[in-house]
């Protein structure tokens, strides 16, 4: 598509770049199968990391709650980004103005400021919720408020889920404005309720937008490790959190394994995703 | 119709106001207040002292900010004139790393860095070191690279290139390439075409190149105590020490996290106040 | 920034497909892992600090699920538990931590008829000042903290807390990350009490701290990230606690440990269970579980910490001697257990008052910068 294809030092600059990418990853895996404990002191061939890993509670456990957190804010934060975005599209300028504002809050603050902005605002609303509890447990019999809550798993998706939906919102937004606004009015006019106009007209118009932010925000919740951290509590840890844990103690590499399983996890489906696509595309256009 | 569909935001609206508006607000309250819940002035005052770790956060971020444009521009430039075939590659390969945790990744370089790390080594092996002791007369085992302010520069780079090269890249394929015909028509050689044509409509790419490299790298605390092995304090670690760190003070790291939001929303705002006329070239 | 975003989106979708699909996929294989179990303990202690199988026994015993996490120092736990942001059952601090939760009213009294093997422990470590009518704690583990070297590295024989300090070594020294500890090392070097409320001592200790700093004789502040720094010969003077310069031993032989001339401090881990407990009579199961002979061989010849319980440390050196078929070093013995030549030249720490922990708190924050 170019007429000027780049000259040896521009390739050499990109290799150079890809090098500097990847070697530290491949030196990672490499380690991941040293039978010695040390990163750096090659003792020769082992899987034993790996069998450590998979008896390694804490980690599969860490697992499964990255991937729960994630599935569940995605979804939650996908229905109602993309009726907030629809909301936000009909509402009059002036009045949206400064909400998108506010909406994009989280994505322009630093993850630490979030964070620690939802930390304190989970402490002060325990704080306030306690003294209720006790005041409520006080005054009647009937009803028992546990007194004492957390932060955990639940404190962890709303953290999640607000993260997200500013993703979804923007991806979903553009797909409104090229929409055909008259399509609507044109249903309505047919006969349709609004909610049938909502499923039969917009949705269909909107879809790739509402994908591409589901998938933002599920890249987002697994890559998240600063906001997971303040909001997480002791009783969950995601694996970013766990992987975090792991660099301050006595370092195992179980951490090379994870980092292993996890790179050919992405690779193989990106190979997987590439051949079906060159397929297709051989398919489509032969 | 418009009105009604206008609703479907209000459970939003609610939301951001519990989640969004809230929290910013109680941190105000916090960094305002004292531990015994008094008004107070004290924790901003108290942050001259720490000018230092602001200036040093800012002058590393703005370090790897400029490396990663460095590097970052022409690595998208130049692949953005490569084949289809090589530039889908190149974009999986530039992603790939992004999909591993980036902890993994900064832990990787603890590792090559180390005194006795994976680099000293080689450089041993390769007679290096000693080639040094006798060039300048010192006695050393290997260099210093960990616990550094270059280390932590590093990692931020390391971590933080994708996301300056991704915006940069898509932009310099959308380029409208009539444009950079005409210039040639007109009897603009290769250079002139660059920095009359290529460079200023790629500016919104760099714009937002740099804010994605430069907010995380100002605000980690990951980074700076893997690389730099608390010698390096940050603002990020100065905060996390606040609050689940070793010197409890969340009126303190309220504060802090106050100031560092606005001056880093000051610098966005200037920032895009000085490319709005180029972004508006672009999108028509 | 909102373009900036929507370019990666952009870029992030044209791979999207991929995670999606791959995720969803590799969930099903690992939730078998995760039941949800309501019969738990919530015990937060510190990292190396248990022979985890002693973990599994328990819960094949009692059917109780433990969640067992760590913290990183007595500090870092205070933050956490003052932040709310927690749901231990069991916490294992230090001596003078366990004074001030007692002080804040954030340790609930224990029911010691659940803790029949209390009785077991050495009444020199009960009743100490900080519980001192020991209604609240169990002693885990006691020691002193001392210096580590690599005597492949340096070659003069440290006794002093001076090598923390001493240019000399710069780059070489690995500084505590826990105010308390780093400090203490400087107090005892200026020949003051560990537990000195002065604020001109404290301020002329930090000074002492922040030179060497600014030489730059740390290369860099660790917890456990010392294991690996020190027994891979990346750094050559560090201090710690005599447990874990053990454990460090069996995989570096070069190194060596002293409890400085100046004095240093001596300290008892004890579990308590927080007021905020859900879980209290599972805490105080696991409380005596781990207090029982048994537990507390098993756990010293893993940690490498002294033990509390009397029989426990008296039958060590048999133990150690069955399990290996070789004798226990008498060395090893008394740096674990520190005799009483040594614990004389050493303080315990108590808890501080208020001003003083948050002119400790703020000086640990200075010293950052």
């Amino acid at each position: 598509m170019n007429d000027k294809k780049n000259g040896f030092v521009s390739r050499l600059l990109i290799i150079l770049v890809f090098v500097f990418l990847y070697a530290p990853i491949i030196l990672l895996i490499l380690f991941s199968f040293n039978a010695g404990n040390s990163g750096s002191v090659w003792k020769g061939f082992s899987l034993h990391w790996y069998g450590e890993l998979f008896h390694n509670r804490l980690i599969l456990q860490s697992v499964y709650t990255t991937l729960l957190v994630s599935a569940l804010a995605t979804v939650i934060a996908t229905v109602a980004g993309t009726f907030a975005a629809i909301g936000f599209f009909a509402m009059r300028r002036e009045i949206r103005g400064p909400l998108v504002t506010v909406n994009n809050i989280p994505m322009m603050n630093a993850d630490i400021v979030t964070g620690v902005s939802l930390c304190l605002l989970f402490v002060a609303f325990f704080g306030f919720y306690g003294s209720f509890a006790h005041w409520f447990n006080g005054v009647q019999n009937f009803v028992h408020l546990k007194e004492q809550l957390s932060m955990g798993f639940g404190t962890l998706l709303i953290a999640h889920i607000g993260f997200n939906i500013p993703y979804v919102i923007l991806s979903v937004s553009p797909k409104l404005r090229q929409m055909d606004k008259n399509l609507v009015d044109a249903a309505q006019d047919l006969g349709c309720t609004w909610m049938q106009a909502f499923f039969k007209v917009i949705l269909p118009e909107i879809k790739p937008g509402i994908v591409s932010g589901a998938l933002t925000a599920f890249t987002m919740s697994i890559d998240d490790f600063v906001i997971s951290y303040f909001t997480a509590g002791s009783s969950s840890s995601t694996l970013a959190m766990t992987i975090y844990g792991m660099t301050k103690k006595r370092v195992t590499p179980q951490i090379n394994a994870v980092s292993t399983l996890l790179f050919l996890t992405v690779l193989i489906l990106l190979a997987l995703i590439n051949l079906r696509e060159s397929r297709r595309a051989a398919k489509t256009c032969p | 119709m418009k009105n009604r569909l206008s609703r479907l935001a209000y459970p939003y609206v609610l939301w951001m106001a519990l989640f969004v508006v809230a929290p910013i607000l109680i941190m105000l309250v916090y960094a305002f207040t004292s531990a015994d819940g008094g008004f107070t002035l004290a924790n901003f005052l108290r942050m001259g002292r720490y000018s230092v770790v602001f200036v040093r956060s800012f002058k590393l971020a703005l370090i790897a900010t400029v490396i990663c444009l460095l590097v970052g521009y022409p690595i998208s430039y130049f692949m953005s004139r490569e084949g289809p075939g090589f530039q889908r590659t190149a974009m999986v390969l530039i992603m790939l790393p992004m999909w591993m945790n980036f902890l993994l990744r900064t832990y990787s370089w603890m590792s090559i860095l180390e005194n006795n790390g994976l680099l000293n080594r080689f450089f041993r092996f390769i007679g290096l070191i000693s080639a040094w002791n006798a060039a300048f007369g010192t006695d050393i085992n290997g260099f210093r690279m960990l616990n550094t302010q270059g280390a932590v520069v590093l990692g931020m780079v390391y971590n933080y290139l994708p996301f300056m090269i991704l915006p940069i890249y898509s932009v310099i394929l959308k380029l409208d390439h009539s444009l950079i015909e005409a210039a040639r028509d007109l009897g603009a050689d290769g250079a002139h075409v660059f920095l009359k044509v290529t460079l200023p409509l790629s500016l919104p790419g760099v714009l937002s190149g740099i804010t994605m490299v430069f907010v995380p790298s100002v605000s980690t605390f990951a980074i700076s105590q893997m690389l730099g092995g608390g010698t390096q304090t940050l603002l990020g670690d100065l905060i996390e020490q606040q609050f689940l760190g070793g010197a409890y003070n969340p009126h303190l790291g309220a504060a802090i996290s106050l100031v560092m939001m606005l001056i880093v929303v000051l610098c966005m705002y200037v920032m895009n106040r000085f490319g709005e006329g180029e972004e508006e070239a672009v999108i028509l | 920034m909102k373009k900036a975003i929507a370019l990666v989106l952009s870029a992030v979708t044209l791979l999207g497909t991929a995670a999606c699909s791959g995720n969803s996929g590799s969930s099903s294989s690992s939730s078998g892992s995760a039941q949800s179990f309501e019969n738990v303990v919530n015990v937060c202690s510190w990292g190396e600090y248990i022979d985890e199988s002693l973990i599994d026994e328990f819960e094949a015993e009692t059917g109780i699920h433990v969640n067992y996490q760590t913290a990183e120092s007595n500090e870092a736990l205070y933050s956490q538990l003052k932040m709310g942001g927690v749901d231990y059952d069991v916490v294992v601090p230090s001596d003078y931590m366990i004074a001030r939760l007692i002080k804040e009213d954030m340790l609930a009294e224990l029911n010691y008829d659940n803790i029949p093997n209390f009785s077991l422990i050495d009444p020199q470590y009960t009743h100490l000042s900080y519980d001192p009518d020991n209604l609240y704690t169990v002693p885990y583990t006691w020691g002193t903290v001392g210096i580590i070297y690599n005597t492949a590295m340096i070659d003069d024989e440290i006794t002093s807390w001076s090598a923390m300090f001493d240019p000399k070594y710069a780059g070489n020294v690995l500084m505590i990350r826990n105010s308390r500890d780093a400090l203490m090392a400087a107090l005892c070097y200026l020949g003051y009490s560990i537990n000195t409320t002065d604020e001109a001592e404290i301020r002329e200790a930090f000074a002492l701290l922040r030179g060497a700093k600014e030489q730059g004789v740390y290369q860099s502040f660790v917890m456990d990230e010392i294991y690996q720094k020190m027994e891979g010969g990346n750094a050559a003077i560090s201090m710690y606690y005599a447990g874990d310069y053990l454990t460090m031993l069996e995989n570096n032989e070069d190194l060596a440990y002293v409890v400085p001339e100046e004095g240093s401090n001596w300290f008892v881990d004890a579990m308590c269970v927080l007021k905020t407990a859900q879980h209290k009579e599972n805490a105080e199961a696991w409380i005596n579980f781990i207090a029982s002979t048994e537990s507390n061989l098993r756990n010293m010849d893993y940690i490498w910490y002294a033990s509390p319980n009397q029989e426990a440390l008296a039958q060590y050196p048999d133990y150690y001697e069955e399990e290996y078929g070789e004798a226990l070093d008498e060395e090893i013995y008394n740096i674990m257990a520190a005799p009483p030549e040594v614990l004389e030249r050493c303080e315990v720490y108590v808890n501080l008052p208020q001003e003083t922990l948050d002119l400790y708190n703020e000086l640990w924050t200075e010293l950052g910068i």
